[in-house]
């Protein structure tokens, strides 16, 4: 098997990260970041908070991936958008539940947890945050 | 059974993944007269799961729009059960997932995968009842779902869906319905199974209704009617386990509940027959709607074979919640039709190079 297998401890390092958007909070410079670090990638400070960052947010930009990279070929074509949550911190992530020419900039997006790769039949089933267009507003 | 102190749905919540394929065009991927061959079971088109999507996901969307309605911290969960027979791994527990995914109990929490064919997920509830009601928790986690499988060609294929749905119990103080009474009824009935290993279900056909469906639902409902004196007229609503769209309403007819009464929490004509989570999918279109005071008979059935039935009972709290999260039918009007290709692909039923790279 040439595929890329998931890194086991890399994966459980960050499951707060991909399952619940585990995100800092600066309480130096009172910044937001994704993902969650000790070290505050705005100031440099170490005085760094956890954060559940919230949910929902809109698109800024977006673009549609059909020559994917090893291990996500199955799921082509995808989006990967840029994301400003509610509280203004922006991410990157796949949408998902929706097709690539439905996706505009300025739609508004929710979390959900998604299958993100699954490497085969034997080793393990990656998960972690997509956005989808809202459900209920 | 009762419990030594009230128990109760403190939330619930459903999910149903955005994707339906017709009958007709499963029909017509396998040469068949759908008239013929699948119109008389009532399932006119199904859900499947996206690409992306599985038993876990939706769980945790079901279980997260259940959290939403209960409004209690997910740290005093204590006990967090998914019933389900399409485990996303063989080995390894869908329920940690979960457990990590909604910050449960911090951790502190009992967590298990229940397998009874179509009913695991109302027997992961009998289990909570039982916890909270002996006070050992406070509150539990419990929740049905499934990527049913149906093999290609198979009749299964017509009705195997897609979806879930979660209930948060709690202590009858706080609860929007009322659990009042609840009775299993099991008997080593081989209509349906799947082997270890095995990608597809076997299954009995004629075999599945009347010693298996009918006798086990028939068999638990009149025994709790009878343990708690209630008849079929003291009831709003009544939820049977969905395997097709006339099941349900023949097995109520002949315990004596009127067609008016079930279809409230008939979902199966829309999305297929979501196997453990088809009981609870209907008992939370009916508690989407349903007026306080209401009284609600739930018979789930799973092969192999038995039922789980409940008395419950709706309490005024229900209107302050009913809006906190979305409705089933929210998520079984929000659809897209798929063909028997992007069927096959979503259910991965496409098995790829092992290096392939796209290009």
């Amino acid at each position: 098997m040439v595929l890329e297998r998931t890194s086991i401890p890399l994966y459980w390092r960050d499951r707060g990260i991909k399952y619940r958007l585990l995100g800092g909070e600066c309480k130096s410079c009172n910044r937001r970041f994704f993902p969650y670090r000790k070290v505050c990638p705005h100031c440099g400070s170490t005085d760094v908070n956890k954060v559940n960052l919230p949910r929902r947010g809109r698109v800024v930009s977006f673009t549609v991936v059909h020559n994917a990279p090893r291990g996500f070929e199955y799921y082509t074509p995808y989006v990967i958008a840029l994301i400003e949550l509610k509280d203004g911190t922006r991410l990157l992530s796949q949408l998902t539940d929706v097709e690539p020419d439905e996706v505009r900039e300025g739609m508004e997006v929710e979390m959900v947890i998604r299958i993100h790769r699954t490497c085969g039949e034997s080793w393990l089933i990656a998960y972690g945050y997509k956005f989808r267009p809202v459900l209920k507003k | 059974m009762k419990p030594d102190r009230d128990v109760g749905i403190v939330g619930w919540g459903a999910y149903v993944p955005r994707y339906r394929i017709r009958s007709e065009e499963l029909a017509r991927a396998w040469g068949r007269s759908w008239k013929r061959y699948a119109a008389g079971i009532m399932v006119e088109e199904k859900s499947l799961p996206g690409i992306d999507e599985d038993t876990f996901t939706i769980a945790y969307e079901a279980a997260y729009n259940a959290l939403l309605r209960a409004r209690i911290d997910p740290r005093r969960i204590g006990a967090t059960y998914v019933g389900t027979e399409s485990k996303p791994y063989a080995v390894k527990p869908t329920a940690t997932l979960l457990v990590e995914a909604l910050d449960i109990g911090e951790r502190r929490t009992t967590g298990a995968d229940f397998e009874f064919a179509c009913k695991a997920g109302t027997e992961a509830l009998q289990a909570a009842i039982g916890l909270v009601g002996s006070g050992m928790i406070d509150y539990g986690l419990v929740v049905g779902a499934d990527t049913a499988q149906g093999a290609p060609g198979d009749a299964l294929e017509y009705t195997a869906a897609s979806g879930g749905a979660a209930l948060v119990i709690g202590p009858g103080k706080d609860s929007v319905a009322l659990i009042k009474a609840s009775l299993s009824y099991v008997s080593d009935t081989p209509d349906f199974w799947r082997r270890q290993h095995e990608r597809y279900p076997a299954h009995t056909r004629a075999f599945t209704g009347e010693p298996a469906y009918f006798h086990h639902i028939m068999s638990a409902a009149r025994a709790l009617m009878d343990q708690i004196n209630t008849s079929p007229e003291d009831y709003d609503y009544a939820v049977f386990h969905q395997p097709n769209g006339k099941f349900p309403l023949r097995v109520g007819q002949k315990l004596g509940f009127s067609p008016e009464k079930i279809k409230p929490g008939l979902i199966t004509s829309y999305i297929g027959n979501t196997y453990s989570g088809s009981a609870l999918i209907g008992l939370s279109a009916v508690l989407d709607i349903a007026p306080p005071e209401s009284k609600i008979l739930v018979v789930s059935f799973g092969s192999g074979a038995g039922s789980d039935a409940f008395h419950i009972e709706v309490t005024d709290k229900i209107e302050n919640v009913r809006e906190l999260a979305p409705k089933v039918m929210d998520y079984i009007q929000r659809k897209r039709y798929v063909d028997y290709t992007v069927y096959a692909r979503n259910r991965r039923m496409i098995h790829m190079m092992k290096d392939f790279s796209g290009y």
